[in-house]
């Protein structure tokens, strides 16, 4: 097996690589034409060393973590926090001395024994079982899209109409927002994720999906329905918490698996022998084909930790106060842990990806993202197998600024019938 | 091979029911880790590690003799 312990990170020799003994700046510059691959100079820091100090651009240095068993290690020690008002990122326009702490819901940005509180009533929600519960109903949801985009006719934009409703609708449900109220809550999801709306009308949405999820909230304490929400009015979280953390799982789940499912297909579609994997895939494969595609796609590329107290990793000191700047893009292409890392393979065991994190911060919802990717990919190019992009693959327009990498758009085609 | 579990550490991420089904569960109730089998036959030890080291909270161990005993012939 070519499992490394995170201790092995600690046998790396104490000197600075050659060369590497200045800050360096944070690479984001992805190689033009090729949409999937992370900075050329992630790779070349990897290489050099998995722990590197990191320049900022005001403000003292901080570190950067490429390599897999460095990153890992880091997100599952106690050692490092995740409060927001720790972190700095190294990206122009962020506070110099920390991160606004997180708002109530937010478990991202919270430790120990706060995080533990909040997140141990909502893991039984989204258990492994409890997921596949719901493939029938992600099943049906995907076939309406296809129906919708078959009524459209082709060229459609995957993103809107297949990439986001899907989750939306999913979380919609699992919420327990009224089927009166989803054409409301799509709506406004819908802006929220939006990649063209003005800012001041992202505002509003998120201030009615805010008002939206209190009254439900209350609506759900006084008539309990078999929901989520409803579930969670019997443990000892406020309304306020409720509500907070009904938010964070929208904002946790559409975005993330919508860009999975569009960047997903874009790939696929960029590469006949995989997708060709993927139709011949059995149970098994579909499940293989997810975790490959969580780890070349890595979505979430960039995440934070800040020391707590005095760190050795890696044969270096990070002193109580700094932060490590984690590229797990760049750990899930590190090919001292995945062979031929930058090739995507959807026959390879992926496992042990950092697509979904690490440590105690790891994706709550991914078993529901798992079954979301696994019946949508599949149906799609079932329904359309001659699914194609409907412009020039340097043309789709990609995301690149955000949070969550992915694509602002997907026109895609097909030949109709 | 002999397996322990801290339900304390555990965050319900659900991992080891993904990895190795036979082994382990995950409560209805609070999502946290349920040990099927803390002694798995060999055919499922390799899983079983496996499960142990992907656990994102490290709430999974693993341990075995130094050398190889001999096993008992029942296992309770």
């Amino acid at each position: 097996m070519q499992h490394r312990t995170p201790e092995h990170a600690a046998e790396r020799p104490t000197e600075p690589g050659p060369g590497r003994s200045e800050p360096v700046p944070f690479p984001r510059d992805r190689p033009k034409g090729c949409p999937f691959d992370p900075p050329t100079e992630l790779a070349h820091i990897r290489a050099e060393r998995p722990l590197v100090r990191l320049a900022y651009p005001d403000g003292p240095p901080g570190w950067l973590a490429t390599g897999h068993a460095v990153v890992r290690a880091v997100l599952a020690d106690p050692r490092f926090s995740g409060r927001y008002e720790l972190l700095r990122l190294p990206f122009p326009g962020m506070p110099a001395e920390g991160l606004p702490p997180a708002p109530i819901g937010d478990l991202t940005g919270i430790d120990p024994p706060e995080h533990t509180r909040l997140r141990k009533p909502l893991a039984g929600k989204f258990t492994v079982r409890r997921m596949r519960l719901l493939t029938e109903r992600v099943e049906q949801i995907t076939a309406e899209c296809l129906d919708a985009m078959a009524e459209h006719g082709p060229p459609v934009d995957l993103l809107t109409m297949y990439a986001q409703p899907i989750p939306t609708m999913m979380i919609c449900e699992l919420l327990g927002a009224p089927y009166a109220d989803h054409a409301f809550f799509r709506r406004h999801t819908e802006t929220l994720i939006s990649q063209s709306a003005p800012g001041a009308e992202q505002e509003a949405a998120l201030a009615a999906i805010h008002e939206y999820l209190g009254e439900l909230v209350l609506a759900k304490r006084a008539n309990p329905t078999d929901d989520l929400l409803s579930d969670l009015t019997d443990t000892d979280l406020t309304d306020a918490e409720l509500a907070g953390v009904g938010g964070f799982l929208l904002g946790a789940g559409l975005d993330t698996t919508a860009s999975m499912l569009a960047l997903g297909t874009f790939a696929l579609l960029r590469d006949p022998d995989q997708l060709a994997a993927l139709r011949t895939g059995d149970g098994d494969g579909i499940d293989r084909a997810v975790e490959e595609l969580m780890r070349y796609l890595a979505i979430a590329e960039t995440g934070a930790r800040a020391a707590l107290e005095d760190v050795e990793l890696d044969g270096q000191l990070i002193k109580a106060g700094e932060t490590v700047v984690l590229s797990l893009l760049a750990a899930n292409r590190d090919p001292e842990r995945f062979p031929d890392p930058d090739t995507l393979d959807l026959r390879r065991n992926a496992t042990g990806h950092l697509g979904f994190g690490h440590g105690v911060h790891q994706c709550l919802g991914q078993q529901l993202a798992r079954v979301e990717m696994r019946v949508a990919f599949p149906a799609l190019f079932a329904r359309f197998p001659t699914l194609r992009l409907a412009v020039p693959p340097e043309e789709v327009p990609l995301r690149s600024a955000a949070n969550i990498y992915g694509v602002r758009g997907l026109p895609v085609t097909w030949d109709g019938v | 091979m002999r397996i322990g579990t801290d339900r304390d550490r555990c965050i319900g991420a659900g991992m080891c029911v993904l990895t190795a089904p036979e082994v382990f569960d995950q409560d209805a109730e609070d999502g946290r880790v349920l040990l099927l089998d803390a002694e798995p036959p060999d055919g499922l030890q390799g899983a079983a590690r496996r499960a142990s080291f992907l656990c994102p909270s490290g709430a999974i161990s693993t341990t075995s003799p130094d050398r190889p005993a001999p096993r008992p012939p029942h296992r309770g």
